[in-house]
């Protein structure tokens, strides 16, 4: 199964509903709760950072019996330092990003803690390209 | 705890339906944030959290992180946004003056125990 979603940057009110989807997505499947978990958390996350940072985006799932992976790709300032943005507490997110109760420089260290296989290219005023894979079993 | 109990306790009012005080599952951890990236961490289940952050993302962050309760501190108010997000997620929010300090001491002085 693939979903496809676009994600408008700067609209915090939107921001999450593709992961939401995605959620219900996998509970229909009955893929079990602890992974669903793990699974949203990164992928929220990568959300939020799509809305944070860039211009706009999109998120494509696919969903097969025993992985799932995600492709996270956005048009905006990109990532100079990808270490940098790695380390836990480092971020570049403006006041109203804080405001929402994120941009703490937790979120990719929280994507990576969720994810079996993790990669993230970036090209700077250009974009990122984040891609992640959840084994199921 | 029972959400009826919490709710009693830290003189709180439901911004829900009342049907979520008929809930019957008990909670055994709280945790304190307003910072969401935090919540997401959480690796705890029966939890509820306490925090003074009042948006769409404060629901969005506890649909995810699998939370069920929601105390919002600091007499901070939900919106109709939130509410109906909340609702859709079976996700109780409570309301109450107190401040999140004051919600915690009196959580953890009723055997509420701390995530870690």
């Amino acid at each position: 199964m693939e979903l496809s979603f676009k994600i408008e940057g700067g609209n915090f009110s939107g921001a999450g509903s593709a992961s939401s989807e995605v959620k219900r997505t996998l509970k229909q499947l009955d893929v079990d709760a602890s992974q669903i978990k793990r699974i949203v958390i990164a992928l929220y996350e990568a959300e939020i950072n799509v809305v944070a940072h860039a211009f706009g985006g999109k998120i494509e799932v696919k969903i097969s019996a025993d992985k799932v992976f995600a492709r996270i790709q956005d048009q905006g300032p990109g990532i100079a330092d990808i270490s940098k943005a790695m380390q836990e507490g480092y971020s570049t997110a403006s006041s109203k990003v804080r405001e929402m109760g994120f941009g703490a420089g937790m979120g990719l260290p929280n994507i990576k803690s969720n994810v079996d296989v993790f990669d993230i290219q970036s090209v700077v005023n250009e974009g990122t390209v984040l891609e992640m894979t959840f084994y199921l079993s | 705890m029972k959400i009826a109990d919490i709710l009693e306790l830290i003189e709180a009012k439901v911004a829900n339906s009342e049907i979520c005080l008929e809930r019957t599952e008990k909670f055994k951890y709280a945790f304190a944030s307003d910072l969401m990236s935090d919540v997401l961490r959480l690796k705890c289940d029966n939890t509820l959290l306490v925090t003074g952050l009042c948006n769409i993302q404060t629901i969005r962050t506890v649909e995810m992180a699998e939370i069920k309760l929601i105390i919002i501190a600091r007499g901070k108010k939900i919106d109709d946004e939130m509410l109906e997000l909340a609702d859709e997620n079976d996700i109780c929010v409570l309301e109450t003056e107190f401040s999140v300090y004051k919600v915690c001491g009196l959580l953890y002085q009723k055997g509420i125990l701390p995530v870690y």
